[in-house]
């Protein structure tokens, strides 16, 4: 790791102010993409700038707009939180589900979005539930936030605050893992909205990023059942392809992995 | 005998120091004045090295110096070595171009060192490294070592034409043929052994440092033998004369084969150390490891196995290609060919076997002994051939491979073996009680009812290990004996320090050692320590590999303890005024047998130590040293049978079912010969399903970090049921044969038997990964639909 000066926000503004005074500075969320990059060498921000104790990205909270999950949360404590499991368990168990504990005591859902790993889980949530994303300078619906492999719709000073997830109907998450980095080689989050609206996000496997399955989210609003999508081939034209899997393996993985969250959903 | 004794679970006593983070590991030891060094490695895995400017780098804030290749040419230093010498057919010697320590003129595998920075932290040798501006000329780089002997393959070295280092064979390949051609059925296979890297939880490591007024060096080293290093590092690459260089390994975490050679690193710290005058620390980090530490396996196999018309095998050919890596490190040249073809014979009475390696160079991380070395690579092809034979002709394989079994003891094998004994049938008798082998298709009638396919598959190995009787390797081409050495110094009030040549590792030595001891005189194991790993305070010894330390390591204990009681009882007999052969030594007690008289452990040892009543033909003290070469290799073997579940959705495969049976001859401390057991049979399922090496055709290394590489965990794992038999083996004072690597050994095939048994195919290659499974279930889905 090259030498880097660290400093603790005490609020957005004073993040955003520190960040702008810092020759090269980066935010920084858990840390558990950035500081294992750093420590790399693949990454040498000046200053990084810690969000995670600003106390107003702190809470969850479910009220009638949905379920809110402030930016700084632990992924320890999305997955251990009874409004969670209460209001929308698919993110509980989706929480539960990423890295190691070591990762999810330290990880944070505003690090992941922000950072938008195309590997990453919480990006499958956030379009699939067509969550809201609340940031220092405005609000963004999913379908406007991610933009890209590594690439959203945050400027390079704004901070996301909290994600507000409508409750669904019914939602599943399933995963299949890269075997060795245990992150997602393919995963599909499919929800029933509370408007009936169907939504079905795939993360891991898009070149761009997580994307949504337009053709089975037809299928399933006109009929709620594994047999609506696992039908559904995807093109594997814009799907990644690795030594971890081939576009082809994965595209069948979405239909595999869709039809088993439709089941699971119930 | 006694709950300390020989058989006993003891639990580990080096366990208290390593699970409270009080072990003692080369990274842990600081030196006064010590400072640290970055290697600064080829980006390339073929390039000529145009030129180089250190300047920049030496002008940088707390760097000590830099060190080139050229400066160690310049200073004498030799090059790295390979340690056994081997033929090819025509008579010729095997063509090992030179391994210079950092070559100043072309680097042939990415990650190779071209020079060390040296400063007074680490992260300020990082910065300096960065400094360094090296200019290649890339070249075109071989990594399918599959071409490495085609016409305009690119060439590794330029002394060796079509990379091919050695055309080595075994066996008559004339009555082989012969055998095949009269063969009632022949079954052929392609066979592959994925390359590995051996991932041991310690990093490499090193301090190395130079005391001028006493012209005297010192190693700190991850190494699995010291004394091996301190031999080569004086013999070959001129560091210092043996007596003016001390190796210490301490705490190692793990090694797997990977730590027992001497690397271009070590060497470079030990003459830098002098040159700059200060101590260095290297430690690799975890993409050092992967690109540096030498690889496992990498064969390619073509074989052939003819059996008569009452399915008994007339002949074996086996026709492999090895890949050695880009130099020929240590024992490369001998862990592809004598620790490999003369396992193929397996547990059966093949009579005609005949196997040829083609030994080449590729743009890649040499190729070395890891654990198993060769065996694993043996068993698989003899295993996977006798598998598919059973398919092919729809016989039982269990039943196959009884009708072919030896059962009488010793047996010559037509490929140098001479095995002593073993219970071949009683270990597959057990391994179909344990598995309950008559409900596996009622288990597989289950699974499909769950839409998976469930697959059994069989491995019957027999391994050779306790290596090795010195004569023996001499003749066959070894540069050094493979005895071992053991004191044993019998302190005054009793207790016992033992010095062993073998090296603890994670094998647990200093609780099984003890135990040996215990066992003799009867003294609990707390009053006995283990000394190892330093060659100040051990005289000489070859190490730990190849499961020898049980062997032979405990062997030369064993020798050494005969001696010790010798005189004890000698001068028990001598006290009690008594015949020294009337003494029994039993609880920690010298009595004389049928009566009342006797004297305790420390009684007698003061004597010696007095000196003051001692028969006037005796030495005082008691203290005795022994070498041991074991009389023939020892042959553990066993039967592993493993089930799997493949979802056909995903072509996730599960382990669901894995029985070992092994005869590891007498077991010394059964607790740890099961955390062996365990410890390979997980590196043979992580062979097996998901150790994945991959270079891209550059020759850059894909997985060179757990992001990538896959290793197996736990819940990949199911629970294992382990079961023994215990044939003392004939040859060695304490009957055992070494369990180190039996599960790295026979668990590929056996897993990859099941994933077969289930997928209905021969066509799929180590590691069955998710999408190779599901790959192999499209391409087949014709045939199943037509069962």
């Amino acid at each position: 790791m090259y030498a880097t000066n660290y400093a603790k926000a005490a609020s957005v503004q004073d993040a955003v102010a520190k960040l702008q005074a810092a020759e090269d500075g980066k935010f920084l969320g858990g840390g558990q993409t950035l500081i294992a990059t750093m420590k790399q060498r693949l990454a040498a921000p000046s200053d990084v700038i810690d969000l995670t104790k600003i106390p107003e990205l702190h809470g969850i909270s479910a009220g009638p707009d949905g379920l809110t999950i402030g930016a700084a949360s632990t992924h320890a404590t999305v997955a251990g939180s009874a409004d969670v499991q209460r209001v929308i368990p698919a993110v509980s168990e989706l929480a539960s589900m990423i890295g190691d504990p070591a990762v999810r005591h330290m990880g944070t859902i505003g690090g992941v979005l922000a950072n938008n790993d195309p590997a990453a889980d919480y990006p499958a949530a956030t379009l699939g539930l067509n969550a809201t994303v609340h940031t220092s300078k405005g609000t963004y619906g999913a379908d406007d936030y991610f933009r890209g492999m590594f690439e959203t719709a945050l400027d390079e000073d704004e901070i996301i605050t909290k994600v507000v997830f409508p409750v669904p109907q019914k939602a599943a998450y399933e995963k299949f893992r890269n075997q060795a980095s245990r992150y997602a080689l393919c995963s599909v989050f499919v929800a029933k909205l509370g408007n009936g609206e169907c939504r079905v996000a795939v993360s891991g496997s898009g070149q761009d990023g997580v994307f949504r399955v337009k053709e089975m989210e037809a299928a399933l609003n006109a009929q709620w059942s594994p047999d609506a999508v696992t039908g559904i081939a995807v093109n594997p034209d814009s799907i990644l392809s690795d030594i971890h899997g081939s576009a082809e393996y994965r595209a069948h993985l979405i239909s595999v992995l869709a039809g088993r969250a439709v089941a699971k959903a119930g | 005998m006694g709950i300390e004794g020989i058989g006993a679970r003891v639990l580990r006593k080096e366990d208290r120091r390593f699970i409270t983070g009080k072990g003692r590991y080369t990274d842990d030891i600081v030196e006064r004045d010590m400072t640290h060094g970055v290697f600064v490695r080829s980006p390339h895995a073929h390039a000529k090295v145009l030129s180089m400017d250190t300047a920049a780098a030496e002008a940088m804030p707390g760097v000590i110096g830099v060190v080139t290749g050229q400066q160690l040419i310049d200073g004498a230093v030799g090059n790295i070595i390979c340690g056994w010498m081997i033929y090819s057919k025509d008579g010729s010697p095997m063509k090992a171009a030179p391994w210079k320590v950092m070559d100043p003129e072309v680097v042939r595998h990415v990650g190779q060192p071209v020079a060390l920075v040296v400063a007074e932290t680490r992260a300020q040798a990082a910065d300096a490294a960065e400094k360094i501006v090296i200019e290649y000329e890339e070249l075109p780089a071989l990594t399918d070592f599959s071409k490495a002997m085609d016409d305009g393959a690119p060439q590794v070295h330029e002394d060796v034409p079509n990379n091919l280092i050695c055309d080595w064979q075994l066996g008559e390949e004339a009555a082989t043929d012969e055998a095949l051609a009269t063969a009632a059925h022949v079954i052929e296979l392609d066979l592959e052994q994925n390359r590995l890297v051996p991932n041991a939880i310690e990093p490499r490591a090193a301090i190395a440092s130079y005391n001028e007024a006493e012209d005297h060096f010192t190693l700190n080293s991850t190494s699995q033998n010291p004394h091996v290093a301190r031999l080569v590092l004086s013999a070959f690459y001129n560091i210092a004369p043996e007596h003016k260089l001390r190796v210490i390994a301490p705490d190692v975490g793990g090694g797997f084969g990977s730590k027992i050679y001497i690397y271009p690193e070590e060497i470079t710290c030990l003459w830098a150390a002098k040159h700059l005058g200060r101590p260095i620390k290297w430690v690799a980090d975890r993409t050092e490891s992967f690109m540096t530490d030498a690889h496992g396996r990498d064969h390619v196999t073509k074989a052939k196995l003819g059996l008569d018309a009452d399915h008994k095998f007339i002949g074996l050919k086996v026709e492999t290609t090895a890949n050695i890596g880009a130099y020929m490190s240590l024992f490369s040249s001998a862990t592809p060919t004598y620790l490999y073809a003369c396992l193929l014979a397996g547990q059966y009475t093949t009579p005609n076997i005949y196997c040829n390696v083609k030994l080449v160079y590729s743009h890649t991380t040499p190729v070395d002994a890891y654990r198993g070395a060769g065996r694993p690579e043996a068993t698989f092809v003899v295993e996977r051939m006798v598998e598919a034979a059973a398919r092919q002709l729809g016989v039982s394989p269990a039943e196959l491979r009884r009708k072919n079994f030896i059962s009488e003891f010793p047996y010559q094998t037509p490929v140098l073996m001479n095995y002593d004994k073993a219970d071949l049938h009683g270990l597959l008798d057990k391994g179909l009680a344990a598995i309950d082998y008559d409900g596996f298709a009622q288990r597989k009638a289950a699974a499909a009812a769950r839409g998976k396919l469930r697959g059994i598959g069989f491995s019957c190995y027999i391994e050779a290990c306790g290596l090795a009787p010195s004569k023996a390797v001499g003749q066959l081409g070894g540069g050094v004996g493979q005895w071992e050495s053991a004191e044993v110094r019998v302190n005054p009030v009793g207790t016992i320090e033992l010095l062993t040549g073998s090296h603890s590792h994670g094998q647990g030595h200093e609780t099984t050692f003890a135990q040996v001891i215990a066992e003799r005189f009867g003294l609990p194991t707390d009053n006995v320590q283990i000394v190892h790993g330093d060659t100040d305070k051990v005289q000489f010894g070859m190490g730990t590999y190849g499961s020898r330390s049980g062997p032979v390591g405990m062997g030369a204990i064993a020798k050494a303890l005969d001696k010790i009681e010798a005189k004890a009882k000698k001068l028990a007999g001598h006290l009690l005024e008594a015949d020294e052969n009337d003494i029994v030594i039993e609880g920690g007690e010298l009595k004389v047998a049928g009566t009342d008289k006797k004297l305790a452990w420390h009684e007698m040892t003061l004597g010696a130590y007095t000196a003051h009543n001692i028969p006037d033909d005796m030495e005082p003290g008691l203290s005795e040293k022994a070498f041991y070469d074991p009389a023939n290799f020892t042959f553990p073997a066993g039967t592993f049978i493993c089930e799997v579940e493949i979802d056909p959705n995903t072509g996730v495969t599960q382990v669901v079912k894995f029985v070992a049976v092994d005869d590891f001859g007498v077991i010394v401390n059964p607790n740890i010969v099961e955390g062996q057991v365990h410890g390979g049979l997980a590196q043979g399922i992580g062979q097996a399903l998901f150790e994945a090496c991959h270079y891209d055709d550059a020759g850059q290394l894909l997985t060179a970090s757990y992001m990538d590489y896959c290793m197996p965990r736990a819940d990949d794992l199911p629970n294992f049921a382990l079961d023994h038999i215990e044939t003392p083996n004939p040859n060695n004072p304490l009957g055992v044969k070494g369990c180190g690597e039996a599960g790295a050994i026979g668990a590929p095939a056996a897993v990859m038997n099941a994933v077969t048994d289930a997928l209905g195919t021969e066509d799929i290659t180590m590691p069955a990964t998710p999408e190779k499974v599901w790959r192999a279930i499209q391409a087949n889905r014709p045939a199943m639909a037509a069962e």
